[in-house]
């Protein structure tokens, strides 16, 4: 069996990638990916606590499930503002997305 | 008689003693999974073999034509001809397309419809994998699919190939909604999502107690493969071929057998969730009789789709739309929430399947919501033809 | 175990394509493989519900609409990590290193936290318990976190809303 450290090593790693994608892409839909990737490095903890400690309660997966629940809201948002964005300044480099500076 | 019952779990077992006895245990689980992989991928190949036979005299003869009959009796070897044209035909890449996108496609796509067989019940006891998700594992794996199609397309860097892949887009995850509740509304009145189960526990086939979910379930499917009357995917006289326009040679057997392997599978499911699968008389005492039950099924199945090709026109795309949303996805909303209103009357505890009673109520609701919807879509027929001034209004 | 590095390895990998590809359709697909590897690791700790659900939301809804809107706004190439024709340094964007510092260090403390402390094995069967099955969830998910599951309803119909409402086109006076 898989040590518990081992899961949260990768997760922490996807994690980490995630945060300097979302932080380095100028594209807003690489930064939604980036976002993407952190959601699941966190369910990847869920799903490895739930198994490790508690497998006879299952609050891990259904964690993991209102996880999964809110990526979808949230692509499905911030796709639409994507293409909202898209529409009005004909670009989705956020670097030119600053219409809200002084 | 108990050996009987469960024929094809003993006759692995047998086989499985039989191979133990010169092999290690590691030897004994790669033979085997190597068997049931490679019977997983041959599915398709024999599915397309002869589908594509069958469509062609099923069609030629709603169309007053004979249909293949040169090569071999009947033209019995027409598609074993093609198979060998296409081995043999150039593989060509365009040169704008992306290339390791363009060779991935075909791959996932034949991978999906060959994924699609793990959890097809043949028998009893002849399932790939009785997975406690069966039924979550087929919906999951037709999502593959619209994945490989919009590689295709997008690779493809072709307008008519872009086209269609937003028209699959815009399809299937429409009709994937409609699918996934009358498949819901099977597994909430069975209470298992395990497909051997769901065999084993319908007395009687679903299409008698559920029309509304197999109707919809049937309509859903033809979408989801692309069967007209909803082939705008690959509307030939509009955008070409669709998705697949720039593959050739066996890239393009690849798609070719990807969509008769699913026609296959999606026919291979409906028997299994409505038709009662294996089921059928002296089942139990000669096992043997259940795939051939299964099969006769599936063809029926299959037939009724392709009949339905031969005879009706293509949808427009914003109609087709509206079809799934305005009339599958209520009816089959209201369907489940009668389902599961009527398991709640006079429920017991452990009851495996529906009773008698719930049956009939289950049908009544369900020739209800089948009169209601025939009503409502026959007034904005006579309305629309009114609009138009056409005859009939 | 072999499995879980094999499956830990892809995963890492398509990670990191997904934040180094320049084309965003490679992005995506990188995102897809991850994905599914993840569903392969759910399904090795017997929670193959929750794989399921993995493939249909993020393979079936969430990647498609990602490869729906980078085709609609013309999917051009992103001018990003992996610039071709310039070094490393000079892509190092003052952004981006604050970026690749704070990931590391957050990479750094949390493995430093986890190897310092003991590692844990698994003692318990998580298939006696039958907790993969989709009984088990149902069971929990309408009784003891319904109030949870509406509001997740609630937040799915506002998203829907939400995202029909932006994306129509402007109305032209």
């Amino acid at each position: 069996m898989v040590p518990l450290s081992w899961y949260l090593i990768l997760a922490a790693a996807l994690f980490c990638i995630g945060v300097f994608g979302a932080l380095a892409r100028r594209n807003a839909v690489g930064i939604l990916m980036g976002i993407e990737l952190m959601l699941n490095a966190v369910n990847i903890n869920l799903v490895a606590f739930w198994r490790h400690i508690g497998p006879d309660q299952m609050t891990g997966q259904l964690f993991a499930i209102f996880v999964i629940t809110v990526a979808a809201a949230e692509a499905a948002v911030g796709l639409a503002l994507i293409i909202a964005i898209y529409r009005q300044r004909n670009t989705v480099n956020v670097e030119e997305i600053d219409m809200m500076k002084g | 008689m108990d050996y009987l019952r469960n024929f094809f779990v003993n006759l692995a077992r047998s086989w499985t003693a039989w191979i133990g006895g010169f092999l290690p245990d590691w030897g004994v689980n790669l033979v085997n999974y190597l068997v049931v992989g490679i019977i997983l991928v041959l599915m398709p190949v024999i599915a397309t073999l002869t589908l594509t036979w069958m469509e062609r005299k099923v069609i030629g003869r709603i169309q007053n034509r004979i249909g293949p009959n040169r090569v071999g009796p009947w033209g019995i070897f027409q598609a074993f001809a093609d198979a060998v044209k296409m081995l043999i035909k150039e593989d060509i890449v365009p040169s704008g397309a992306d290339k390791p996108v363009f060779n991935l496609a075909p791959i996932l796509i034949a991978g999906a419809a060959a994924l699609l067989w793990a959890v097809v019940p043949f028998g009893r006891g002849m399932i790939g994998q009785n997975l406690n998700i069966g039924a979550l594992y087929v919906v999951a794996v037709g999502s593959i699919t619209t994945i490989a199609v919009i590689m295709a397309g997008w690779s493809s860097n072709n307008k008519f190939a872009l086209l269609g892949a937003f028209r699959v887009v815009a399809q299937l995850l429409s009709y994937e909604i409609p699918m996934v509740l009358s498949i819901a509304t099977v597994v909430l009145v069975t209470g298992t999502m395990r497909m051997g189960d769901i065999v084993e526990r319908q007395v009687a086939p679903f299409i008698v107690v559920l029309p509304v979910a197999f109707i919809t379930y049937l309509l859903a499917a033809a979408a989801e493969t692309g069967r007209a009357p909803f082939d705008l995917l690959e509307a030939d006289s509009e955008i070409v071929a669709g998705y697949f326009v720039e593959y050739s040679g066996l890239k393009f057997g690849w798609f070719y057998i990807a969509e008769y392997g699913n026609l296959f599978a999606i026919a291979a499911i409906t028997t299994t969730l409505f038709l009662g699968g294996w089921r059928g008389p002296f089942v139990s005492v000669a096992p043997a009789l259940g795939p051939f039950y299964f099969v006769i099924k599936s063809v029926a199945v299959i037939f009724v789709l392709m009949w339905i090709r031969g005879t009706w026109p293509r949808f427009r795309i914003d109609q087709m739309l509206a079809f799934a949303w305005k009339v599958l996805v209520p009816a089959s909303l209201a369907n489940l929430l009668w389902s599961a209103i009527v398991l709640q009357i006079g429920r017991q505890p452990e009851q495996l399947g529906p009773t008698i009673v719930q049956m009939i109520l289950l049908l009544v609701g369900n020739v209800a919501i089948l009169a209601v919807t025939g009503l409502l879509l026959g007034r904005a027929a006579r309305r629309y033809a009114a609009q138009h001034g056409w005859a009939g209004a | 175990m072999f499995l879980f590095v094999v499956f830990a390895l892809i995963a890492l990998a398509a990670a990191v394509g997904v934040i180094t590809s320049r084309k965003p359709v490679y992005s995506a697909l990188f995102l897809l493989l991850n994905f599914a590897t993840l569903a392969a690791l759910y399904i090795m700790v017997e929670a193959q519900f929750l794989a399921a659900v993995q493939i249909i939301v993020y393979a079936g809804a969430v990647i498609v609409l990602f490869l729906f809107v980078v085709m609609l706004i013309g999917g051009g190439e992103l001018d990003d990590i992996g610039g071709r024709n310039k070094k490393f340094l000079a892509r190092l964007t003052w952004p981006r290193g604050i970026a690749l510092v704070l990931g590391l260090g957050l990479l750094v403390a949390v493995g430093y936290g986890l190897l310092s402390g003991q590692l844990m094995t698994a003692t318990n069967d998580a298939a006696a318990f039958g907790q993969g099955s989709v009984q088990a969830i149902a069971a929990v998910l309408y009784t003891d976190y319904a109030l949870p599951f509406e509001l997740a309803s609630i937040l799915l119909l506002v998203g829907m809303i939400g995202a029909v409402a932006l994306a129509q086109p402007p109305k032209k006076d």
